[in-house]
């Protein structure tokens, strides 16, 4: 492979602590390495920012529901996409289409576009792992993995019931190799159990029908069981009672449990949860006409205990699409906006449902939802522990990063928006954005979208910095260091379509247009642990009983992840 | 007003998008630069100049350019959508998607229409001397934004899914429907003055239909509450008064709740 080198751009490295010295990055097959000869490609990067690729920790963008997001809302595509072929195709690539759930080739180039080379696929249902490793494979350019969910999965649920950790450990184990997976995701733990029952779980403490058990066992089980297998990331959680008036105490007090289980594992990760899209998990009132920011009060504990990670899950005030697998939510949210719903059982391990949603900025409780996800960033006292993500499509695209990267760098952008809301005293009233002056560097921004969220994820030898060894993900963005514009809309262009992008080595973007396909990879963890028999026999056991499928054909083959990158981790028995 | 004319002169062999056809992409050029606007064929770029001949120039704005198509466009989609003033003629057919997205201005098609003529449509009027086919007046697939404001008049028949999500506006069919009309609705008015063969009213929220005919299946989510006496569109009557549609969610104002009606024509 050919050697390139960038050259003369101020260099933002978090995982070295480089802030923007003028320095080159050299490149050698596929990797950063410290020179390269005389004979490699020059890439000019003078009076530009290179930072590693990005590293998206949380977006749904392979896999069953976001099909059904694609199926059942054509009008996501009417006006957006290059849906005319005809040039792409002449050029060697293919047409893109879609907003808020863009097709496969149109979610690989617009992460390029951005300078994105990982992402994750935040909630796979385990029984259908095939269809998901088939569209990450037909997504171009970005490495991605994807968690398979565990939080109302029948067989964690019976072991966890009798406090069997080692037992839900090796059946993590053998469904991480069975799915490529690659750790342990929980959405709504117990409550989408609940809702084959027409139930919820809102409180921790909530029992789940037949099983017995609650949230709060099943959180506290999968976090020792996640650091007994020492995987490279945390236990990566939804919390209970999403998206309602006053959830924030439910959200404290499912973190507080992390409290009592210390991190173990060969990857660096000093963390045991990471708790995803906190925006929806940050507030307070008793409903919707008081309802108000409590991001504050959320961040105080998250900055105080350094056991977990987050992701921020901003609204976009945007027309999108929300797809999760916390079934009772989606039922929930259509009896609000009585948009078209689909809802879904996945045997027993999960459910799943969509409906379209608008955040629309004339409605009040949007702009609050809008506010707390940038109030989230702006409280935090360590950017190595929050991440940007707009948990896409749910609170918006991710085409949006730019933008939430604009609004957390400058002030004057945040209240331009704030100015702009019919509700604007309101708004201010229940949130407390307006007061914030604080706005984000480059380092910072750097820390929640490179170095943190490769670092909480375990591949932080990998992805997310310019060391050399490192995967040569190397993004090239056209703002001066020295001299940063004062239109904040130039921030927003400039990370929306990168001046350069090169991904394990090789240029795929420049100037904000894809130039090669790439050659993507797949990322999943094989846990090497003695056979544990017992579980073994349940798992065939159910097969035969319960399951539509059989043991033979329940796994993803080789063939739907032809390019693998496996990260082995060995449990001692 | 100023004229402008185009003359077919060739038959597509796929169907010509012809989204260029409106007074808005038309106005304050001259013939040779109207021939030059785009169009597709497939996947394939095409001008207009390619399959009509134009004579004579648009207006200074889209309020003072008049279009004539001098000729049949039976293959040729999207005539006058999105157009915001100024007026369209055809002296002929016209494919799908007749003033699609329009939001002002006047079409008249002098022979029959094909699908989605009017859909979400916002304002404007637009006028069909013969038949029209299915989905008049309706959402985008998947949209539940219908028809929003102006006047659709079908002189003949239409087909089945008229005024679909409609949420505004009026849809008058001179002479019988088919089925599934103002489903999903949450305003808007229907007339039909023939007969429906059925499923008139599924599922609507709100809004109002008229029907001059019979009506062959009647959905069982309509009540009949009130025989009244109305005029519709230069016709007096008088009307079986149905609310419906009742299996369906209604908003409330000053605690009554707010349905759809159907006035059905009643029998003499």
């Amino acid at each position: 492979m050919a050697e390139i080198i960038v050259k003369g751009g101020f260099v933002i490295d978090p995982t070295r602590k480089i802030d923007g010295d003028v320095g080159d990055i050299a490149i050698k097959d596929g990797r950063i390495v410290d020179k390269v000869s005389s004979s490699a490609k020059v890439i000019d990067a003078k009076g530009k920012v290179v930072m590693a690729g990005g590293v998206d920790v949380h977006s749904h963008v392979a896999g069953p529901k976001v099909n059904v997001g694609r199926l059942f809302r054509p009008e996501d595509k009417l006006l957006s996409g290059f849906c005319r072929s005809g040039m792409a195709q002449k050029n060697g690539y293919r047409m893109e289409s879609g907003f808020s759930i863009p097709s496969t080739f149109k979610t690989g180039y617009d992460y390029a576009r951005m300078g994105y080379g990982f992402v994750m696929e935040a909630a796979m249902p385990p029984i259908h792992s095939p269809h998901v490793h088939e569209e990450i494979h037909d997504t171009p350019i970005i490495d991605e993995a994807a968690l398979p969910v565990f939080g109302n999965n029948w067989f964690v649920m019976d072991y966890l019931k009798k406090g069997e950790v080692e037992n839900t450990g090796s059946y993590i184990a053998w469904l991480l190799k069975a799915t490529k997976g690659y750790g342990v995701k929980v959405v709504n733990p117990g409550g989408t159990a609940a809702w084959g029952w027409g139930l919820n779980c809102v409180s921790l403490d909530d029992p789940v029908p037949y099983f017995e058990i609650t949230p709060r066992e099943i959180i506290r089980g999968l976090l020792e069981a996640n650091e007994y297998l020492g995987l490279p990331h945390s236990m990566h959680v939804h919390q209970n009672d999403l998206g309602n008036p006053g959830n924030y105490k439910g959200t404290i007090d499912s973190l507080k449990i992390s409290e009592s289980v210390k991190p173990k594992n060969k990857f660096g990760r000093e963390q045991v949860i990471h708790s995803t899209h906190l925006q929806f998990h940050s507030y307070g009132g008793t409903g919707w006409g008081d309802f108000e920011s409590k991001a504050k009060e959320v961040m105080d504990y998250v900055n105080r205990n350094k056991a977990i990670t987050v992701d921020t899950g901003n609204v976009t005030l945007d027309e999108t699409t929300t797809m999760t697998a916390d079934g009772p939510f989606e039922h929930h949210l259509q009896g609000l906006n009585h948009l078209k719903w689909c809802n879904v059982d996945v045997e027993m391990e999960t459910a799943a449902g969509v409906v379209p949603y608008v955040y629309d900025p004339n409605i009040k409780v949007c702009d609050i939802q809008w506010a707390i996800g940038l109030e989230l960033a702006l409280y935090a006292k360590d950017m190595n522990r929050i991440f940007i993500t707009t948990d896409h499509p749910n609170a918006g695209p991710f085409t949006r990063y730019p933008r939430v990267m604009k609004w957390l760098m400058s002030r004057k952008a945040r209240e331009a928006v704030l100015g702009s809301f019919k509700h604007k005293d309101k708004v201010i009233a229940a949130t407390t954005l307006h007061q914030i002056d604080r706005e984000l560097t480059l380092f910072e921004i750097a820390q929640m979208t490179r170095a943190g969220p490769a670092q909480c994820l375990g591949l932080g030898s990998t992805y997310g910095g310019l060391a050399p060894g490192m995967s040569a993900d190397v993004a090239v963005f056209d703002l001066n260091y020295k001299n940063m514009p004062s239109d904040p809309d130039m921030i927003e262009k400039a990370f929306q379509r990168a001046a350069c992008f090169i991904k394990s080595g090789e240029v795929v973007v420049i100037d904000g247009e894809v130039v090669s396909n790439g050659h993507k990879k797949t990322v999943w963890v094989n846990v090497n642990m003695p056979e544990n028999p017992q579980v073994m026999r349940d798992i065939t056991q159910s097969f035969t009983k319960d399951y539509t499928v059989q043991l033979e054909n329940y796994s993803v083959k080789d063939y739907l992840a032809p390019h693998p990158f496996v990260i082995n981790v060995d449990v001692e028995a | 007003m100023v004229t402008v004319t185009l003359k077919p002169t060739k038959v597509p062999e796929l169907m010509l998008e012809g989204y260029s056809i409106t007074p808005d992409a038309f106005a304050g050029k001259k013939a040779p630069e109207i021939a030059a606007l785009p169009a597709h064929e497939g996947k394939v770029h095409v001008t207009l100049g390619d399959y009509f001949t134009v004579t004579g120039e648009a207006g200074a704005t889209a309020s003072e350019t008049d279009i004539v198509i001098a000729g049949d466009c039976s293959r040729v989609k999207y005539i006058g959508s999105k157009m915001t003033a100024g007026t369209v003629t055809v002296n002929g057919n016209a494919d799908m998607y007749v003033g699609g997205w329009m939001k002002g201005g006047k079409i008249h098609i002098k022979g029959n229409m094909d699908s989605f003529c009017g859909i979400q449509m916002e304002g404007g009027e637009l006028l069909c001397d013969g038949n029209a086919g299915n989905h008049v007046g309706c959402a985008y697939r998947g949209d539940w934004r219908g028809m929003k404001g102006g006047t659709i008049r079908i002189k003949g028949n239409a087909g089945n899914d008229i005024g679909t999500f409609m949420l505004g506006g009026t849809i008058i069919i001179e002479k019988n429907a088919f089925i599934h009309v103002s489903t999903h609705a949450e305003g808007g008015t229907v007339i039909i003055k023939g007969d429906v063969e059925g499923r008139v009213g599924g599922q609507m929220v709100k809004g109002d239909m008229y029907v001059l005919g019979k009506i062959m299946y009647m959905m069982p989510g309509y009540k009949k509450i009130d025989t009244v006496e109305k005029e519709v569109d230069g016709v007096k009557a008088i009307f079986d008064h149905y609310i419906g549609d009742l299996g369906e969610r209604h908003g409330k104002v000053k605690g009554q709740i707010v349905y759809a009606n159907l006035y059905l024509k009643a029998a003499a």
